[in-house]
């Protein structure tokens, strides 16, 4: 005899992966109606480029998440990483080794978490709180308080320039999109990262490394924290010391917003992105708008909810 | 002879329309103490959460010194005299004694809330002396051994001026000395007129302290004996009841090489120089009660934990397995006894389940081959005529029966020599219990070594060729196929023919 599939289980599914594009639509066309600007060419690059950031830092956070965890210090390793690059430009050091040297750094410093989280058992949220703190102070002491300025053209290409009229930040976006994407859907590493989510144990019992896993996985998360940060000096051309303060809670709510579950073991990294376009689809419009930006906080809150809400009415 | 304290008459009881309790009777003297016994899933707890007012009965009476009663909730139970010590204590670890003992009815002065220490201090000190026991009222509850935490909440039920007192396997987790103060305690009780139910699988301690000795299988009720009147034999031939019918396939062939082999595995506190061997085409059956370390065992030898001591040897050579992914590569495969906990990941596919453990051999280069993945996946729900709608399906909304198909199946693509598998047929249904047992044996027929460990008995005797008994972390018996029954694995099991070291 067959068993009958559970029909309302694939409906949840199909409204987990449509909820948010719906979303999304459904506030593009609204903001596209109230401003003429909006849907212009250049606004649509402008929207990516600013999101490119937020996206970044997601797309790690969504393989933290989906192991069951949550990675509060990509803000700290955004400055950090960004402040160790500047100072070595500053310091006349090439362009790409200045880079280089970021992005290790951040990779290091994520997979610190990983090892605090698994070797030490400490809570992710404990775990990366403390280690956001650590992080944020070592800027400081970095960079004195003060902001680092330096002047390269090379490394400003990063953030600021174009490739056949494409922002490049929205290139590292798509780019970074495209390869995780293929990590999740087709390479082992990406099954493990679900296996772990859904059931550690079981996953563990399969064979599965499940520390050295989770220890890949923040430092992944801290890998596009420093891309993220690189971008947002070059930017800049300067790195800040209170860089990327908040921008955990961007990320996060991007994740969530795409119908990943804090549960971990549920959830897709197209559906960050969208998340994150929701995000910034709504900056921009509310700015448009010349909505106060006290006010563009309480909507943005109130959308976080109201997609969260939606969701748990369907699984119910 | 003195009036009951308790008498419970035809209880009745069902689960979502399965019977689990039938027609049970059980009664209390006053300082008296009952053991009720059965076999796992008997209807023990089941009947003392009635009496302790956790389940609503569906029929029958409950009195209580001769008057009807209606023990609707917790609170009501307490409040007719009745206290549960059970094996996970309810205490709060960081507060003191005292604190716990008079948890929600502190000493205040009127009703200020402002707390009396001293009279608390003088109050848990008598209680404490009453059982005989010196624990200073003041120290963390945290700080006491298990055995003196138990102290602490028998003296709580007392305060609450308990007079049945139910014992849920008391000596689970102590030491032979506190198994010794815990017995003068229960007597001076005994002496103090309080009742008490004695839950517990362990013989000696039954024949040791108890009075009379109630058992019930299946959810009826077997029969009642004073402890002089009876022995070990008869007890057990009541608790494993029926004659078994050949349900078991099982047509056992000459077994070929060592498959597996295992010497002195220890691992402190759960198992103690556990050693056997497994030769291809064998099925050895692991018997023993909850606890007596079968499933650690398995754990030790597939690198789920790490052993203090021993070896374990694969087809003759020996092996480091350090975690289960070694055990994969030297062919062992573990069906864990838990689906849901231990051996599926519920909101991933059929698919994805079924691959898990063999995305090794699916992949190159990390990057996993759809269409290989696939068509193993495809394989497994044939062989074992998983049934699903499709390999898509979460494996959350299958069956139990499908479930644990599923979870063999993906340890069988793994090809393995040694299959272990723990309470491999545990919640499901007859049907898919017996296409269990078929693959069972073909498995074994292809060449498969397998150790099979349930806790049901008919199902270790009709499945094995070979049954080791453990016992508190030992091996305590081996028996061939013709040899074994269950009397003597129950025997085995519940710590053989050791002589009762208690008064």
């Amino acid at each position: 005899m067959q068993t009958p599939l559970n029909p309302s289980a694939t409906r949840v599914g199909l409204a987990q992966k449509l909820g948010p594009l719906l979303g999304l639509g459904i506030i593009v066309v609204v903001l596209s109606i109230i401003s003429r600007d909006f849907l212009s060419f250049t606004n649509i690059f402008n929207v990516l480029r600013q999101i490119s950031i937020n996206a970044l830092l997601a797309f790690g956070m969504t393989f933290v998440i989906l192991t069951g965890g949550i990675d509060l210090s990509v803000g700290s390793i955004l400055a950090l990483s960004g402040a160790f690059s500047a100072g070595m430009l500053a310091g006349g050091m090439d362009p790409f080794l200045a880079v280089l040297t970021g992005v290790a750094a951040g990779t290091l410093m994520g997979a610190a978490n990983g090892v605090l989280v698994t070797k030490g058992k400490v809570a992710p949220f404990i775990a990366t709180l403390a280690t956001m703190t650590v992080y944020r102070g070592l800027t400081l002491v970095y960079t004195e308080g003060r902001p680092i300025a330096f002047n390269n053209d090379v490394f400003a290409m990063l953030g600021k320039g174009y490739f056949l009229e494409i922002p490049i930040p929205v290139l590292w976006m798509l780019g970074s999109f495209l390869i995780l994407y293929f990590v999740l859907k087709n390479m082992t590493f990406g099954r493990h990262v679900y296996a772990i989510g859904g059931n550690e144990e079981a996953a563990m019992l399969s064979g599965i490394r499940t520390h050295r896993v989770k220890i890949g996985v923040y430092a992944i998360s801290g890998f596009f924290s420093s891309l993220a940060g690189i971008i947002l000096t070059s930017r800049l051309s300067s790195a800040q010391p209170t860089a990327g303060t908040t921008y955990e809670l961007d990320a996060i709510a991007a994740v969530v917003l795409g119908g990943t579950s804090l549960a971990g073991g549920r959830g897709w990294i197209t559906g960050t992105l969208i998340g994150a376009m929701i995000i910034g689809v709504l900056d921009n419009g509310l700015n448009l708008m010349n909505v106060s930006s006290f006010y563009q906080q309480v909507v943005k809150g109130g959308v976080i909810l109201l997609a969260v809400l939606l969701d748990r009415s369907q699984k119910s | 002879m003195t009036a009951p304290l308790l008498e419970m008459e035809g209880i009745q009881k069902e689960f979502s329309g399965v019977r689990v309790l039938s027609d049970v009777r059980f009664s209390l003297r006053p300082g008296e103490v009952h053991a009720l016994m059965g076999e796992n899933g008997a209807g023990k707890s089941t009947l003392m959460k009635i009496l302790g007012g956790v389940y609503e009965k569906d029929g029958g009476t409950v009195r209580i010194h001769g008057e009807e009663r209606e023990i609707a909730n917790p609170r009501r139970a307490g409040s007719l005299g009745i206290a549960m010590i059970h094996q996970e204590l309810n205490l709060i670890p960081h507060l003191t004694v005292m604190e716990n003992l008079f948890l929600g009815r502190e000493f205040v002065y009127g009703r200020s809330g402002w707390i009396r220490w001293e009279r608390m201090r003088k109050e848990s000190r008598n209680w404490l002396e009453r059982l005989g026991v010196d624990i200073d009222p003041s120290r963390k509850v945290g700080e006491l051994s298990v055995g003196q935490q138990q102290m602490v909440e028998i003296a709580r039920a007392l305060s609450l001026e308990a007079k049945i007192l139910v014992l849920d396997e008391p000596t689970a987790a102590l030491t032979n000395r506190e198994i010794d103060s815990l017995f003068e305690v229960i007597r001076s009780l005994r002496k103090q007129g309080v009742g008490m139910v004695y839950i517990s699988h362990r013989m000696e301690e039954i024949f040791g302290i108890c009075d009379r000795i109630t058992v019930l299988r299946d959810g009826e009720y077997v029969g009642t004996r004073s402890v002089e009147e009876t022995d070990m034999d008869e007890l057990v031939r009541m608790m494993v009841g029926r004659e078994v019918q050949n349900r078991y396939p099982r047509q056992p062939v000459a077994p070929g090489e060592e498959r597996l082999r295992v010497e002195g595995l220890t691992r402190r506190g759960e198992v103690e120089d556990i050693s056997f061997s497994i030769r291809a085409g064998e099925i050895v059956g692991l018997a023993g009660l909850m606890g007596a370390g079968r499933t650690e065992t398995a754990r030790l030898i597939f690198g789920a934990r790490q052993p203090d001591r021993g070896s374990v040897w694969v087809s003759g050579a020996k092996v480091r397995i350090r975690r289960p992914e070694d055990a994969i590569r030297h062919g062992i495969a573990f069906v864990t006894e838990n689906r849901k906990d231990e051996g599926l990941v519920l909101p991933l596919s059929v698919r994805e389940n079924l691959s898990l453990p063999n995305l090794a051999a699916l992949s190159s280069k990390g990057i996993i081959r759809g269409r290989k993945e696939e068509s193993l996946a495809r394989q497994q729900v044939e062989r074992l005529s998983v049934k699903s709608a499709g390999l898509e399906q979460e494996v959350k909304t299958l069956s139990g029966g499908n479930q644990q198909k599923v979870v063999i199946g993906k340890w069988l693509a793994t090809s393995p020599q040694v299959l272990i598998l723990d309470e491999p047929t545990r919640g499901v249904d007859i049907g898919a219990k017996e296409e269990i047992y078929r693959l069972m044996d073909r498995l074994a027929r292809e060449g498969m070594a397998i150790l099979l460990i349930s806790s049901d008995l008919p199902e270790v005797l009709g499945m094995s060729d070979r049954v080791l008994v453990m016992h508190e972390g030992r091996l305590n018996g081996e028996f061939t196929r013709e040899e074994a029954t269950q009397e003597k694995v129950m025997t085995a099991a519940s710590g053989g023919e050791v002589t009762c070291r208690l008064p």
